[in-house]
């Protein structure tokens, strides 16, 4: 390939990748301090991890309006890297805040799950930045790898196993399909760089003539929505998102899932833009039967955990009406989104982890009876939540949702607007029963509860504060979200 | 300090609310006397509201206040913009009057936890007053919003045996139709961007000018009157009504029909008419059906029920119609009958549910069956019942009457001749089936040794009634205060919606109703 050859004699220019380095030396150095630690005891490299995303943060807010081109142009560290960069450390940090007490408790107290909570953060951060498939390729090779493992961190759960293997087989298929695309791609155009695609397709006298193009485009796509969840490719959100570590599910349906929307978004909205109408098209109806298949399977669920699995899947099909709508407000409604379902998602998966018993997970809405009059805390906080979820003002789920839906109708697509809110009334459904469980329902017998953890509360107040700010003042953010976009 | 009056008295709940957490959960006394005490403040805080002339003569919005509040650069503006006028004004006064009451009837009703209790009711208030003061459609919205959690907490955990079935039914009802406001809202707002109006914001006063061509308007008023129609609510989505308010809670079913109902008709008045007066036009033949129609099929069903709350709640129904019926007669007469009857039937109607609450906390029974001769044992009690009955019926000199009154002249007057004639027969229901139920409740012998040991009504529960009494008696003798205040709001409401529509004949008005109006 050209670029490989370019490389060395170009500018490499560091501040490009540098978040993502800060991060992944971090990484390394907690993986030696894990193993020097002493067994069972992983307090501290919880604690240093947090330091490494605030340090990272830190590093990646500084380059805000100043973009870097780095790599002969095969990375960039845009606004709209930032954005995403920061939903993924956010994700990082609140997952970590809710792991340390829940990993001694269920008896895995492993060092070395926080650095490949980091490496994945790390290449969600290259498939934000990455304007050349291959940095896209190698960023979301570096995030599942670390997400399979994690995902079957707990050895000896068979459930746990199940998630790892299934989400492993069919993340290496996905993958496949990414790569033949990127392959086709380069066999049109000479090259892996979006920029350079996007005027190769944009020179095409008949674009729908091309059976390359239009395949080697789709199945790049195809790779993306896996990740995303969206149907059809959401069959191993359930069973993953199911078996895995609580806090490992909470963090998958928010940072890679943004990661996956931020490759989508850069790659369809610079790459293939001049396809603009047909792949609008084509996620019209991926919007649609996500949010349908969401929903609607989420309804018959009775384990909070899947129903929030299918919920997230819903919730992906909400944000992809942004991508239908291909406008400023819908764009930057994805990225508003992205960090409101960020909040929202792992606050509900936070009260999860710390709604356990001694000695076991309590998942199931059985097991939630009378829950909101036995821990308030709890109670109030997973209810401002749901309501978040179901999109209710004034949380940052109504404002999400508002932002998303103007962009359609912006767009002209009101039977999508319609369809959209037709189907958070259905969401409003199985979310509510939630809610009937905890207040309206007697607890059948007393459990030990699990004491309430400082840092996973922390982890729960700042994700409320971000639901209800978000919800309140929206603008501010969103004018950021709109200062990311292209 | 009259700068922020409107915000002051939307949020005072709020802070009481923020402030009662602080309160410790196990002294329950406190809990509610401190929620009194902050419902009494707010209703003094809104009092100078109720005595400002300026209603009198100018049907502009006052009390305005005017803050940016969300600006996302070219994409949105959303406005901190609230006010009112002759029409929001009686039914701020109804919201901030009823609430003490509703606070004051859970004193032995509601006694798990109370803490929680008050801290919803406290937060509806500010959601209530919040719908009632916005000019700008997307806060409106929020508050709009916002009224179903507390009232959905209500029903699911102080409510009766059905209570979930009940929460759950309102809550999906309720929201369902709000969500297909939210569409037509976000339309409306682009329309107005496009099309180059000096709008700020999601502003209903330039709403108001923006001419929007008339098929969209038809789309975009189906989807506000659905949503308002759901809570009025008009036959045929009133089904979610009759279980929210057997399941609910005393004081929950009390705001419910006092309050929270008025939401769907005040919506009417204030959004859906005004906003599309020319889809108004084509829709009216059937929406005033649909009124009728729930005048009459509540008065039935009413009169069949065996359960004395049922039977309050299918009134309602019927009362509501009226209400809609007197609004689409679009006149003077039938909007100002359609208001004042908002404010009746929140009295009124508030009056029994209370009184359903009083037999229930002494019998904990509601069926009809298990009473009779209760006037031999409660002569205090049989009073006042008897005095809300005929208010409810629309007796001349109770409130009902006059709002029934303006409400079936102005429908007469206007289009909706025949309508009104079925409507009037509505009335004669209205007494059949609250008649036949005070007499098999309160006349006769006692049937039952159980009613024998039923004491009359406590000094508590006397001072709850007495307020709601004279105001059966205000405003049927003298309605003229709150009628002067109306008039000019509506007047100029009239004015706009006549002028955005087609032509239509105005028929000569009677001297009688001109004079009971405009004095």
């Amino acid at each position: 390939m050209e670029t490989l050859g370019q490389i060395a004699m170009q500018n490499v220019n560091m501040a490009a990748i540098m978040p993502s380095m800060v991060l992944c030396c971090f990484g390394m150095l907690l993986l030696l301090v894990s193993v020097f630690s002493k067994r069972g005891r992983t307090a501290h490299v919880a604690w240093l991890s947090i330091v490494a995303l605030v340090i990272t943060a830190i590093v990646t807010i500084s380059g805000w309006n100043n973009p870097q081109e780095g790599f002969a142009g095969s990375v960039v560290l845009d606004n709209f890297a930032i954005f995403f960069s920061m939903i993924f450390i956010i994700a990082a940090a609140l997952t970590i805040l809710i792991s340390d007490a829940y990993l001694q408790r269920e008896g895995y107290p492993v060092g070395e799950y926080y650095p490949l909570i980091l490496f994945c953060t790390a290449g969600a951060m290259w498939m934000a930045s990455g304007t050349d498939l291959m940095t896209i390729f190698l960023g979301l090779e570096v995030l599942s790898v670390s997400l399979y493992v994690l995902a079957g961190f707990f050895r000896g759960d068979t459930r746990s196993n199940e998630a790892g293997l299934k989400y492993f087989f069919l993340g290496a298929f996905s993958t496949g399909f990414l790569l033949y695309g990127v392959a086709l791609l380069y066999g049109v155009s000479g090259s892996t760089k979006i920029a350079v695609i996007a005027q190769h397709v944009s020179q095409m006298p008949a674009v729908i003539d091309n059976p390359m193009l239009i395949a080697g485009a789709v199945l790049l796509l195809i790779g993306f929505l896996f990740k995303i969840g969206a149907a059809p490719f959401h069959m191993w959100a359930p069973d993953v998102y199911q078996g895995a570590p609580t806090p490992i599910t909470a963090f998958m349906s928010a940072g890679p899932k943004a990661a996956a929307f931020a490759a989508l978004l850069r790659v369809a909205i610079i790459g293939l833009s001049s396809i603009q109408a047909d792949i609008s098209a084509l996620f019209w109806v991926l919007a649609v039967l996500t949010m349908i298949v969401g929903n609607f399977i989420a309804l018959s669920q009775t384990n909070i955990k899947r129903m929030l699995a299918y919920s997230s899947i819903a919730h992906a099909g909400y944000a992809l009406v942004g991508i239908v709508a291909w406008n400023q407000i819908g764009l930057s409604a994805i990225l508003f989104y992205m960090l409101v379902y960020t909040f929202m998602n792992i606050g509900a998966f936070a009260v999860l982890v710390l709604a356990g018993k001694k000695g076991e997970e309590n998942l199931t809405l059985e097991g939630f009876a009378g829950f909101g009059f036995k821990r308030p805390f709890l109670g109030v906080a997973m209810c401002i939540f749901l309501f978040a979820l179901m999109g209710l003002p004034p949380t940052a789920g109504f404002t999400g949702k508002f932002f998303v839906f103007a962009g359609a109708l912006k767009a002209g697509y009101v039977w999508l607007a319609i369809i959209g809110v037709l189907n958070s009334a259905v969401s409003l459904y199985y979310y509510l029963r939630v809610i009937v469980y905890m207040y309206f329902r007697d607890p059948q017998e007393d459990f030990a509860w699990v004491k309430l953890e400082i840092p996973a509360v922390v982890s729960i107040v700042l994700a409320l504060a971000g639901v209800l700010y978000l919800g309140i003042f929206p603008g501010p953010v969103m004018e950021l979200a709109k200062m990311a976009g292209f | 300090m009259a700068d922020y009056l409107l915000s002051l008295i939307t949020f005072f709940p709020l802070l009481g609310m923020l402030i009662l957490l602080f309160i410790p959960r196990d002294n329950p006394g406190l809990l509610k006397s401190f929620t009194l005490g902050v419902t009494l403040l707010t209703f003094l805080i809104s009092l100078p509201l109720a005595f400002d002339d300026i209603f009198a003569s100018s049907g502009a919005m006052q009390y305005r206040e005017f803050h940016e509040w969300i600006s996302i650069g070219s994409f949105f503006k959303m406005n901190y913009n609230i006010g009112i006028d002759g029409i929001s004004l009686w039914l701020v006064m109804l919201t901030t009057f009823i609430m003490p009451i509703a606070t004051l009837s859970t004193w032995n009703s509601v006694d798990k936890n109370v803490k929680g209790f008050m801290a919803l009711l406290l937060l509806l208030e500010t959601a209530m007053l919040g719908a009632f003061v916005s000019l700008d459609l997307f806060l409106f919205y929020i508050f709009w919003e916002l009224m179903l959690i507390p009232m959905y907490f209500m029903i699911g955990i102080w409510g009766g045996k059905n209570r979930i079935y009940a929460a759950v039914k309102f809550f999906i009802f309720t929201a369902v139709g709000s969500l297909l406001m939210l569409v037509a809202i976000i339309y409306i707002y682009y329309y107005a961007v496009t099309s180059g109006a000096p709008v700020e914001g999601f502003g209903i006063q330039e709403f108001y000018q923006l001419g929007i061509p008339s098929d969209a308007q038809h789309w975009l008023f189906l989807a506000f009157a659905l949503s308002f129609a759901i809570k009025v609510p008009m036959f045929p989505v009133h089904t979610w009504l009759p279980d929210a308010h057997t399941e609910a809670p005393t004081a929950g079913s009390v705001i419910l029909a006092a309050i929270l109902l008025k939401m769907g008709t005040y919506g009417y008045v204030r959004f859906a008419i005004p906003l599309f007066p020319e889809a108004m036009q084509t829709y009216l033949p059937f929406l005033a059906f649909l009124a009728v129609f729930g005048i009459i099929y509540g008065s039935l069903v009413a009169m069949m029920q065996e359960d004395v709350k049922k039977l309050v709640a299918y009134s309602s129904v019927a009362h509501l119609g009226f209400v809609m019926l007197g609004v689409f007669a679009l006149n003077l007469q039938g909007m100002a009958g359609g208001l004042i009857q908002m404010v009746n039937h929140g009295i009124s109607t508030g009056a029994l549910f209370l009184i359903v609450g009083f037999i229930y906390e002494r019998r904990h029974t509601r069926l009809i069956s298990e009473f009779g001769g209760l006037a031999h044992k409660m002569p205090i009690f049989a009073t006042i019942f008897l005095i809300i009955t005929f208010s409810s019926i629309g007796l001349p000199g109770t409130n009902g009457f006059v709002g029934e009154f303006l409400a079936l002249v102005g429908a007469f007057e206007s289009g909706l001749r025949w309508y009104a004639v079925v409507a009037t027969t509505g009335v004669i229901l209205a007494a059949v089936y609250m008649l036949w139920m005070f007499q098999r409740v309160m006349f006769g012998k006692i049937t039952n040794p159980e009613n024998e040991k039923l004491k009359d009504l406590s000094i508590r529960e006397i001072v709850l009634m007495v307020p709601l009494l004279i105001f059966v008696f205000w405003i049927g003798i003298y309605p003229n205060t709150f009628l002067s205040k109306m008039n000019p709001a509506i007047e100029q409401l009239l004015i706009h919606v006549k002028s955005k529509q087609v032509a239509v004949v105005v028929p000569v008005q009677p001297v009688i109703a001109q004079n009971l109006v405009l004095k």
